[in-house]
């Protein structure tokens, strides 16, 4: 490759105080507090319950895991490290400098989870997988490319696209486990990852939107066209890439629910609106409620249909505890 | 009648939302040194939540400042509620905060800036809602 190295061309010494966009401070301020390692969580109690799956099953959950430390680890070494030159502020470096680092710690949750659970034998076989997938390997190369390409939006839309969306035909299976309460410290550790992802997600996201800011019409719809054409790609090859893992356990149809629904998150942090309708991302209620146990419908207090709704049970309060 | 007061940061996700709905809104300043928001009619709540790890510092602080204020707090009617499922149980917990401090009902969440349907479904609601009163 002859691609000259692109770095940042000049550093003034970085002063937090004083700050050009508040967001800079907000998404550090919360990336650092969510900080978490691999160690903290209690894994080994998850080898009783992996135990009880079929060698079909921990197949599958090992190859989805060595799926997910290849995004990481793309994105960790080149993703958001190709962001850092085209930062508006000093701030925002710093931030990308937080996200590579903890996309490394992600990467390397999954060789926590393998070293806890499998053998030797097993995880060098599922690396291999991953190298031999074909549709694995489609979609890093293709955001690899765009991470090489000379277009600072065009990076953020592959980046945004990678954090909230290409994680999630892998994020699915821990869900799934835990909702049928097997592996659940592993899917503890992929909610942090998870949690994680949103605000990585959000904040790209959000930069690209300020970005646009500055963009003529015409270039602001050549993006628009551009954000879509990407994500119809990458969609079509994680269909595949699902079908590849899921249809042998027959889970691949609501997979592509949990990634529509997925793919229109990932829009409207790009700013755009939601592309797949409601009839399309109806994900399995105990997924949803695997990833969030307030995501279920009951807490639609205007359909009618809420039947956990309550009126907040509090004491009066004075104004002097109103500060909350 | 204003029927929304609504607070969005710098991202303006919430803002969005609200503009969608198409109702009558006033927007709690970002700013400190912007003049602060004073209600004198009942209103719904729209906000979105901040944080993620244990529901520290989920409402924004903005917020705290219009709801302190014991006279706009008194004219609260619900709250409604902005987040993203990936922060799990913290999920629009500023809504459930809310709620619980003011003896109201968190009457709908939504993700980011909300989709065709949520929108359509706070417009009913809100409509439904204020005919009760």
């Amino acid at each position: 490759m002859t691609e000259k190295l692109t770095l940042v061309s000049h550093v003034d010494a970085i002063n937090w105080n004083r700050i050009q966009d508040e967001k800079d401070v907000e998404v550090w301020n919360r990336l650092t507090s969510n900080f978490w390692l691999p160690e903290k969580v209690p894994i080994s109690g998850d080898i009783q319950s992996w135990n009880t799956l079929t060698p079909q099953e921990q197949t599958l959950t090992m190859r989805v895991f060595t799926g997910l430390t290849l995004l990481d680890t793309i994105q960790g070494t080149v993703g958001a490290v190709s962001l850092i030159p085209d930062a508006l502020t000093p701030h925002e470096e710093a931030v990308y400098t937080n996200i590579a680092f903890m996309e490394s710690v992600h990467a390397k949750s999954y060789s926590s989870i393998f070293s806890t659970l499998c053998s030797t034998k097993e995880i060098d076989e599922a690396f291999r997988w991953s190298t031999e997938n074909q549709n694995l390997q489609r979609k890093a190369q293709i955001v690899l490319d765009y991470y090489h390409g000379d277009d600072p939006l065009k990076r953020k839309v592959a980046s945004t696209l990678l954090e909230s969306f290409l994680f999630y035909s892998g994020f699915y299976l821990p869900m799934h486990w835990s909702s049928r309460a097997k592996l659940t410290n592993t899917a503890d550790m992929i909610r942090l990852i998870i949690r994680d992802e949103a605000v990585h997600g959000y904040y790209i996201g959000y930069k690209y939107q300020k970005g646009l800011e500055k963009e003529t019409p015409e270039r602001r719809e050549e993006l628009k066209e551009y954000t879509f054409n990407l994500l119809y790609d990458l969609y079509e090859n994680e269909v595949q890439y699902t079908h590849d893992l899921y249809d042998g356990l027959g889970m691949a149809e609501d997979v592509k629910k949990f990634l529509h629904y997925n793919a229109n998150k990932a829009l409207m942090n790009l700013g755009y609106e939601a592309l797949f309708p409601s009839t399309v991302t109806d994900v399995s209620p105990a997924i949803l409620s695997a990833l969030s146990p307030n995501a279920d419908e009951n807490h639609d207090f205007f359909s009618g249909s809420g039947s956990s709704y309550v009126i907040g049970k509090h004491e009066e309060t004075t104004d002097d505890d109103w500060d909350f | 009648m204003a029927s929304l007061v609504y607070f969005s940061s710098a991202s303006g996700n919430t803002h969005r939302f609200v503009e969608k709905l198409g109702v009558p809104a006033e927007r709690i300043p970002l700013l400190p040194t912007e003049a602060p928001l004073k209600v004198d009619e009942p209103y719904v709540l729209v906000l979105p939540t901040y944080g993620g790890g244990n529901g520290k510092g989920a409402v924004p602080k903005q917020v705290i400042k219009f709801l302190n204020d014991e006279h706009n707090r008194s004219y609260i009617r619900g709250v409604i509620s902005a987040g993203n499922t990936n922060f799990g149980a913290a999920y629009c917990i500023a809504g459930d905060i809310v709620a619980q401090k003011c003896h109201v009902p968190h009457l709908y969440r939504f993700e980011l800036f909300g989709t065709q349907d949520d929108v359509t479904a706070v417009r009913d609601g809100l409509e439904e809602l204020w005919k009760q009163q």
